[in-house]
């Protein structure tokens, strides 16, 4: 870990503005992503904004019907508040398959949004990655992949966003709420919040620099099952191979998203009046255009058929 | 005290304290942080430095270039050691690769550097500005590539690394039902909570390390070899070990530099290996490739059995022993097994948890739930069938004791076996599709010389010191148990340190040879102690009953703790095995029954229960044999459904280098595991008429996982770990 400077802010805008003008600085929440990836020196920021003391805790009902979650609300608390269980399962079941107990107590709902992905090359500094230092080159193609990205990836990153509360944000259209070092307030629809790698895979948001997350919120609730599928190697505490976050309504139809295949939580609009229809429907046209690595070509396979689970499991 | 004909009678055979199920006397000092792990270690008196270990960004070439100058110039860095500035250095005899590199590269990660500052946090941020520049190099680092240039490895650990019994070509071509398949395993890591951390401090020419080791006596050595001092200047300290499986039985990295450190710097220095570098600076289970070839008759008598392993290893190392079981698990008239080692340019392959037996029972337990099928044989049927009371390469040596089909039988009973459809994939609960698997665990009871020394004061408590060593398994509860047998007191008048070089040299924990020969040892300082006492007290010492904290003769009782009032009564001795091992066959056997579901739609397997029957001698305490058991089955899980160290084969390293990239099972993944010990005493093992059971706990399990995985949805897997991509395309239609 590289020597910081830290300071504690006492305003949204305060905080933006000391990121704004600091050169490589970062805001540090939670910090179960940004601290493990400091001790490793794969994020070596010169100062850390900590925006813990700025409130933007709480969970509360918006005007139009929905929820206003405070950026700063634990991952814990998120999935455990009443409103959420009842109106926004999916969300609520997504969270509580993500990391562990203990980690959801710390982990926030904007730093879930930012965290990074877990490509192994991403994760070791001897290796090259263009995600990590721009134009070195990506390890991972060629090399060891099943764990990462079948769509949305380019010749230059492969790897994915490996959270699973976004996936479920995605398919309820949830909004980032961001304010800037000038006080401007801005709406990101969550679909454009995760950038497609393109030709530059160290910028993993459409964030501005010094732009700080102050709330998601969510519209009003959508009627159906909420079920959040996560598929992996082991019964807890891993990265998601697939997960499915779907509303399924009685007629069949609904809101499907899924996780562990892209550099964002994938979610392909049109194909979802393919739902009554079924799963393959559906998820040929989602992963239309797919270049899956040979090691994790499955990923494929395994989302079809996790969504014909998924769909089974919301008529039963 | 020579052990070289079978035990009689003896004070153990009381049971008063050994065989009960007793809580382990280092509980509270681990619940409540008081067991000193090496890390926490610290001299009071000197100025502690911290050591973060540099390990090279290539597996195979040499360093051009390394610029200290940052890193020495860096707040709080006191000194940086690397092999040009080491001084002169050897090489352990456990060690493969050196445990410093430089100029040579040898594998990815090996040391070549320690940076040493005032603060952990200094020496870590200083540790990243050493800027090293290599001459990469073309390695080897592909196992199945590298099989057909595999070689004859010669003697492994004092056995042959081929053995040929009758005419195995003939009897297996000739043979009406016959299986020839492939297996593989990959390569492991032992994943150990605690990560391999030393203290090390010099006072003049003698080090002492403080660490954690499990084999006090082989590092000793390593390090003296190493340093290229006596080894009477070197002292090992290692009362506790957070976990080590066969990774922490050498010397290893840290130790050396945390020696080399202190001895620049002029003071303590403490070096642990952070968790990345775990898993490619140490050591770890080469990965195995496994031909097996089983001939029968139609009415399931095996008449051939061939099994054929190739492992890598780096220039020097050894092979992965997986045929070892093969040559004594069942009998066959006509039989073959050869290991063939490749030249590999991955990290160093050496032991973890039942080295041999674990991945090599992972194929051929297969193997025979193949052959079963094949016959229409029960799988527990055809194991019994074929079963063997006596060394089936040597006839004339017996099992010592050998109960496999009780196992067997038991297990199956208990387990509801009966029940099991033998068709595959037609047991349906829910989204789950339910599967039963059998296998046989099979592990050998090796017995090494193992010293105690125990003191008698006058306060009636005796104190056992041994360099024996507490891994987690128990040794500190056993061994106090013993002590406790033999003088006839309670477990609270009994004292234990373990761990420490000064104190007479033991087994060590390894190869589930542990516990019994330490425990045998301290029964042999034991008795010596008896023969003082009654001199002291005037008994005839073959008369004395040592009971209730009294010593009895006649109608004479004398409280024990007279015999100390002039003095402590000291007794030292060594437990030094004969022949029996060699006229018997010595092993442990057990049968391991799981059930699992596969979710029908996504292929995702869960173990819904385990159990496991075992037959290994006495068991000293049941309650930390049982822990050692369950651990054992965790582990098996493990190499059956996840664990890999996954190559990158261009780059020659294990890329999975973190917790969260080499899973192991969580809580959620283990269900309910029930464990049974068989009521066994072997006389021909020790005067405990114990024998492991560490390691039989792992032996089997992957087989009986997968054999489920195969009872359940018709997919057979041979190819470990299996994931669930590995059985997608063979899973029922997507509903």
């Amino acid at each position: 870990m590289k020597s910081f400077t830290y300071e504690r802010p006492s305003s949204p805008a305060e905080a933006a503005s000391a990121v704004a003008k600091t050169p490589n600085a970062k805001f540090i929440a939670g910090g179960t992503n940004l601290l493990d990836l400091m001790k490793l020196q794969i994020e070596t920021p010169a100062h850390l904004v900590d925006v813990n003391g700025l409130g933007l805790d709480q969970v509360e009902p918006t005007s139009d019907g929905g929820l206003r979650i405070g950026a700063l609300v634990r991952n814990t608390d998120l999935a455990a508040d009443a409103r959420v269980r009842k109106d926004y399962g999916v969300l609520s079941r997504a969270l509580l398959a993500g990391a562990s107990g203990q980690l959801r107590n710390k982990a926030t709902t904007a730093g879930n949004l930012l965290q990074r992905t877990r490509c192994p090359y991403f994760y070791d500094t001897a290796q090259a990655c263009n995600k990590r230092e721009p134009g070195s080159g990506c390890s991972a193609i060629g090399g060891v992949s099943r764990q990462l990205g079948v769509i949305g990836t380019s010749e230059a990153c492969i790897a994915t966003y490996p959270g699973d509360m976004a996936v479920a944000m995605r398919v309820l259209d949830a909004t980032v709420e961001t304010v800037d070092a000038t006080g401007h307030e801005r709406k990101i629809p969550i679909a454009d919040f995760h950038r497609l790698v393109g030709d530059k895979p160290e910028i993993d948001t459409t964030l501005r620099s010094g732009e700080l997350i102050t709330a998601v919120t969510l519209p009003k609730p959508v009627a159906g099952t909420h079920i959040y599928r996560k598929v992996r190697d082991r019964a807890s505490y891993a990265y998601a191979l697939v997960s499915v976050a779907a509303i399924i309504g009685k007629d069949g139809t609904g809101h499907v998203a899924f996780g562990g295949v892209a550099p964002r939580p994938w979610r392909v609009e049109a194909a979802e009046a393919d739902l009554p229809r079924g799963a393959k429907a559906v998820t040929d046209r989602v992963f239309d255009g797919a270049t899956p690595t040979h090691e994790n070509a499955f990923k494929l396979k395994l989302a079809e058929r996790t969504l014909g689970a998924v769909l089974t499991e919301a008529r039963a | 005290m020579k052990f070289d004909t079978p035990a009689g009678t003896n004070p153990i055979d009381r049971l008063k304290v050994v065989g009960k199920a007793t809580d382990r006397i280092d509980g509270p000092f681990k619940t409540t942080g008081t067991a000193p792990y090496a890390n926490d270690w610290h001299d009071p008196q000197a100025k502690l430095a911290y050591g973060v270990v540099v390990s090279a960004g290539i597996a195979k070439g040499r360093i051009a270039a390394m610029d200290l100058g940052a890193a020495k110039a860096a707040p709080g860095v006191v000194t940086v050691v690397t092999a040009e500035t080491a001084g002169k250095l050897g090489k352990g005899k456990m060690n493969t690769a050196k445990l410093l590199g430089g100029p040579e590269i040898e594998h990815y990660h090996q040391a070549v550097a320690v940076v040493v500052a005032e603060t952990f946090e200094q020496a870590r941020a200083a540790a990243a500005l050493v800027k090293v520049t290599y001459t990469s190099e073309k390695g080897s680092f592909d196992l199945s590539a590298a099989m057909d240039g595999a070689t004859d490895p010669g003697d492994v650990q004092g056995s042959p690394s081929g053995t040929a019994v009758g005419d195995f070509a003939g009897a297996f071509a000739s043979a009406p039902v016959k299986l020839d398949q492939r297996y593989a395993t990959p390569d492991h890591a032992h994943a150990m909570m605690e990560p391999h951390a030393s203290v090390a401090s010099w006072d003049g020419d003698k080090v002492t390390v403080w660490t954690s080791n499990q084999m006090i006596g082989w590092g000793v050595r390593d390090l003296a070899l190493t340093l290229d001092v006596p080894k009477e200047k070197v002292r090992l300290v290692s009362p506790f070990v957070g976990g080590g499986f066969g990774g922490k039985l050498f010397l290893r990295s840290e130790a050396l530099l945390a020696a080399l450190g202190a001895r620049a710097a002029g003071r303590p220095v403490k070096v642990a290996l952070t968790r990345p570098q775990m898993f490619n600076n140490t050591t770890h289970r080469p990965a195995t490739l496994q031909r097996i070839r089983i001939g029968a008759t139609r009415e399931g008598t095996i008449t051939a059995i061939g099994h054929e392993s190739w492992s890598g290893d780096l220039a020097g190392g050894g092979p992965e022993a997986s045929v070892m079981q093969t040559r004594l698990l069942y009998a066959a008239p006509n039989r073959m097994t050869a290991l063939r080692l490749a030249v590999l340019d991955l990290p160093e392959g050496n032991a973890m948890r039942a080295p041999g037996e674990a991945p090599g029972l992972m194929a051929l337990e297969i193997a025979m739930d193949e052959m079963a099928e094949k016959l229409g044989l029960d799988p527990v049927r055809f194991r019994e069938i074929n079963d063997t009371q006596v060394d089936p390469e040597k006839p004339e040596r017996p099992f010592s004791q050998r109960s496999l089909v009780a196992c067997l039988h038991q297990g199956a009973e208990r387990f509801g076996w009966a029940k099991r459809a033998a068709k595959p994939g037609q047991v349906r609960d829910g989204r789950w599709l339910v599967g039963m698997g059998v296998a046989a665990a099979f592990r050998n009871n090796m017995v090494l010389k193992s010293a105690a020394r125990v003191r008698l004061d006058g306060n009636g408590i005796v104190t056992v010191e041994t360099d024996m060593t507490e891994i987690g398994n128990g040794s500190y509860t056993i061994i106090g148990q013993t002590a406790a047998e033999m003088m006839g007191v309670t477990l609270d008048k009994v004292v234990v340190r373990l761990g420490d070089s000064d104190f007479p040299v033991s087994s060590g924990s390894g190869g589930q040879f542990g516990a019994n020969s330490s425990t045998s040892g301290v029964y042999a300082a034991c008795m010596k102690l008896r023969e003082a006492v009654a001199g002291k007290l005037g008994f005839n010492s073959a008369d004395a009953v040592f009971e209730d904290g009294q010593v009895h003769s006649g109608n004479r009782v004398v409280p024990l703790a007279q015999a100390a009032a002039g003095g402590d009564l000291v007794a030292e001795d060594a437990i030094e095995f004969g022949d029996l091992d060699k006229t018997h066959q010595q092993s442990t056997f057990g049968a391991h029954f799981v059930e699992v579901g596969v979710d029908v739609a996504t292929a995702e397997i869960r173990v819904r229960r385990m159990l496991a029957v075992c037959a290994s001698g006495r068991i000293l305490n049941p309650k930390s044999a049982r822990s050692q058991v369950i651990g054992g089955m965790t582990m098996g899980v493990g190499a059956a459904l996840m664990e890999e160290l996954t190559v990158d084969k261009t780059r020659g390293y294990f890329v999975n280098h973190d917790l969260a990239g080499y899973e192991v099972p969580v809580h959620a993944d283990i269900p309910h595991q029930e464990v049974v010990f068989l009521n066994e005493v072997d006389p021909m093992s020790s005067p405990m008429k114990a024998k492991g059971v560490g390691e039989l706990g792992i032996c089997g399990v992957g087989a009986a996982v997968a054999n489920a995985i195969y009872n359940a949805t018709g997919v057979r897997v041979r190819d470990y770990p299996i994931t669930l991509d590995k059985l997608l395309d063979g899973m029922p239609e997507a509903a």
